[in-house]
């Protein structure tokens, strides 16, 4: 890259631009139109010559303080402000504030003898006339070539118009000469006009590939000056002329930080817990009825609530059909339309070319400003335009949306029999999110599936999740993954339940064994029991035997110290007390 | 501001003898080819139409915003306002057939 300081001093030298303040033109010029110089617009019938040289004219009295001359060779006044009129251009009150000069020239071939030499002086003086009269820097002159119908000598006509653009030249105003497109197609003008304007030609084109028409513009030369080269699509929409040049805007819009929340909490966790980047794009791809409008919905519906404005384009469906749709589903989308945090825009693609819906769609962001965009399905707009054209103006749509830091959400319709993975147009390596909707068939039902395909710049979930829709909203389960595959819908019921009844069968199995052991444990403590009882029963029959065995001792003690006492009678007779009381013993 | 130019080939075949022709000479400053014509003018005029016409010379540098009502481009312009239809004849008239033809003069002769 060249430092910037000396960048500044580069442009400084270069050719003096004048702003057309037409859209994208000013880019593909890099700057606008020669300063001070003509430029040559050429092409053929109703390719929108006038009204480039028209906008050229309003775009410069209202935007760039540039007032200008208008010097019409074939419409009148009243023509002309009816047809930019078309365009939001009110140029009666222009002409009345003096800011532009509308000049009709009006020459009648059968009205005119030509008698001698003569000059055009007189268109000189006019023109001169009608650009000092209200200091003009601009001049339309269209279209010259109506001079060549209405002047007999075309020698004198040739040599006046080389002095017209001396003289425009030299008079510093910025001219746009129109002429219409010569007949062989290497020439340019039909009659070669490009041989006096030599600094600036740009060639317009309308033309029609497989039944779309479509408007181009080429800047086929620009003496002195970078430009792109290419031809570009233009087209005239509500708000004038808007080129769109496809490869003009570099990669270097600003990214953010922030992630926003998808509406679906599961698929947040999918994206590393918190959903997307503000400011990317989002492709959500699917075959028909995987649900794409539905997370779309939710996308918006959750954008919405979090008071971000929201602007649903629609190709398919009308406003209300989708606030009906998502009310089944338990989406409240009507309210947000009612504060105007949602906005529905729905158009049949088929309604008008690509590039006008293109224009339509950027005016709608431009007076939305919304910070969040859907368009469902983008696939559609697809259809209206040729491959190559499509890439290029969906190319130009992400960029002008990321410029602005909105966050977009693209569904894209994959037909069936297409491969899942190949969008339309390779639109995926735009994206820096892409998210796969499938239908899985099998088990007599189709189970829907998502999986994040890619996620720029975060870590996201590899795994499959099923998507589920209920009247409750939509919900991402797992899905099972077992040996025969993935399963989902029934099938994962199916195998859940199994998986339940087994667990429970092993419970109920345990909880057998456990109280198995339990009554033997039992049984076990009823015995131990027993032999206490045995044990003790025993031990007092030890302790009995023990004193039986006592009182025998000491019965036997006294027994013998009775018999020992007996025998010692003899002795005890003797004593009388003794010997009175045996007697009686004796006696019984 | 604008005149309509009304074709009516009646009136070109016989133009009434006395009523006054009304010609403007448009120039634009006094070159060569401007004076030539006003010469060539007076002249075919004065031979066909003696006393019965007027001449208005039109200075465009000096009045420009006057060319814009007989819409002239070419200089010289000679156009004849009256009798109607208006005719244009441009060039320095050096070529006396032709600016009879385009004044009517030669059929009426």
């Amino acid at each position: 890259m060249v430092p910037p300081a000396s960048h500044a001093a580069f442009r400084a030298t270069r050719l003096p631009k004048c702003p057309t303040g037409i859209q994208g033109l000013d880019e593909i010029t890099d700057g606008g139109l020669p300063r001070g110089r003509p430029t040559l617009v050429c092409g053929g019938a109703g390719c929108g010559k006038t009204l480039f040289a028209a906008e050229f004219l309003v775009r410069g009295a209202t935007q760039f303080g540039e007032p200008g001359v208008f010097m019409s060779f074939e419409e009148t006044e009243a023509e002309l402000k009816a047809n930019v009129a078309s365009l939001g251009f009110d140029l009666t009150s222009l002409v009345r504030r003096k800011k532009i000069l509308l000049e009709h020239v009006r020459i009648e071939r059968n009205e005119i003898h030509e008698t001698g030499e003569y000059d055009l002086e007189g268109l000189f003086v006019r023109l001169n006339h009608a650009i000092d009269s209200i200091g003009a820097k601009r001049v339309v002159l269209d279209t010259l070539e109506a001079l060549f119908a209405g002047l007999p000598n075309e020698a004198i006509l040739r040599a006046e118009l080389r002095r017209l653009f001396r003289w425009l030249k030299d008079k510093g105003v910025t001219a746009v000469i129109t002429a219409e497109r010569g007949r062989d197609s290497d020439q340019l003008t039909r009659h070669g006009l490009e041989e006096y304007v030599s600094d600036c030609v740009i060639l317009l084109d309308h033309r029609v590939n497989d039944q779309i028409a479509t408007r181009h513009l080429r800047v086929v030369k620009y003496r002195g000056a970078l430009h792109g080269t290419n031809e570009f699509p233009f087209l005239i929409g509500e708000t004038g002329l808007s080129v769109l040049p496809i490869t003009s805007l570099g990669l270097n819009h600003g990214v953010s930080n922030e992630r926003i929340a998808t509406g679906i909490p599961r698929l947040d966790a999918m994206l590393g817990g918190r959903g997307f980047f503000r400011g990317s794009s989002i492709l959500l791809t699917g075959t028909p009825g995987t649900g794409k409008t539905i997370i779309a919905a939710n996308f918006a519906q959750a954008a919405a609530r979090r008071g971000e404005r929201t602007l649903f384009f629609s190709f398919e469906e009308s406003p209300n059909q989708i606030i009906r749709n998502m009310h089944s589903i338990g989406l409240r989308l009507e309210p947000l339309v009612k504060r105007n945090l949602l906005r529905f825009h729905s158009a049949r693609p088929s309604l008008y070319g690509l590039e006008m819906h293109l224009a339509t769609m950027f005016k709608e962001i431009a007076v939305f400003q919304p910070e969040v965009v859907i368009v469902d399905p983008i696939t559609s707009l697809m259809d209206s335009g040729t491959a190559s054209e499509s890439k290029g103006m969906v190319t130009r749509l992400i960029d002008y949306l990321k410029a602005g830091q909105i966050t977009t959400l693209f569904t894209s319709l994959t037909q069936g029999g297409q491969s899942l993975q190949q969008t339309e147009m390779a639109m995926s390596s735009l994206m820096d999110a892409w998210l796969l909707l499938q239908d899985f068939e099998g088990n007599g039902e189709r189970n829907r599936v998502l999986y994040v395909l890619k996620a720029r710049g975060m870590a996201h979930s590899n795994q499959i999740r099923e998507f589920l829709i209920s009247d409750r909203g939509v919900d991402l389960v797992d899905a099972y993954i077992g040996p025969s595959g993935v399963l989902t819908g029934s099938a994962r019921a199916a195998q859940t339940a199994s998986e339940k009844a087994a667990t429970l069968a092993g419970q109920q199995e345990a909880g057998r064994r456990k109280r198995e052991l339990e009554s033997k444990r039992m049984a076990l403590e009823r015995q131990i029991s027993g032999l206490r009882s045995e044990h003790e029963a025993t031990a007092e029959e030890f302790r009995q035997i023990d004193e039986q065995i006592g009182t025998q001792t000491r019965l036997l003690t006294t027994e013998r110290s009775e018999l020992g006492r007996l025998r010692q009678a003899d002795i005890s007779v003797t004593t009388g007390a003794v010997g009175s009381s045996k007697p009686k013993t004796k006696t019984r | 501001m604008k005149t309509k130019p009304v074709k009516r080939r009646a009136a070109r075949a016989n133009p009434p003898p006395e009523k006054l022709w009304q010609l403007r000479l448009y120039v634009a400053g006094q070159t060569p080819k401007s004076l030539t014509a006003f010469s060539n003018l007076k002249n075919i005029c004065e031979t066909h139409l003696s006393g019965q016409y007027s001449i208005e010379v039109i200075d465009l540098l000096e009045r420009p915003q006057l060319s814009k009502g007989d819409q002239i481009l070419a200089i010289p312009t000679l156009v004849r306002k009256l009798p109607e239809p208006v005719r244009k004849i441009i060039g320095d008239l050096s070529d006396t057939e032709r600016v009879l033809v385009g004044l009517d003069l030669r059929s009426a002769q």
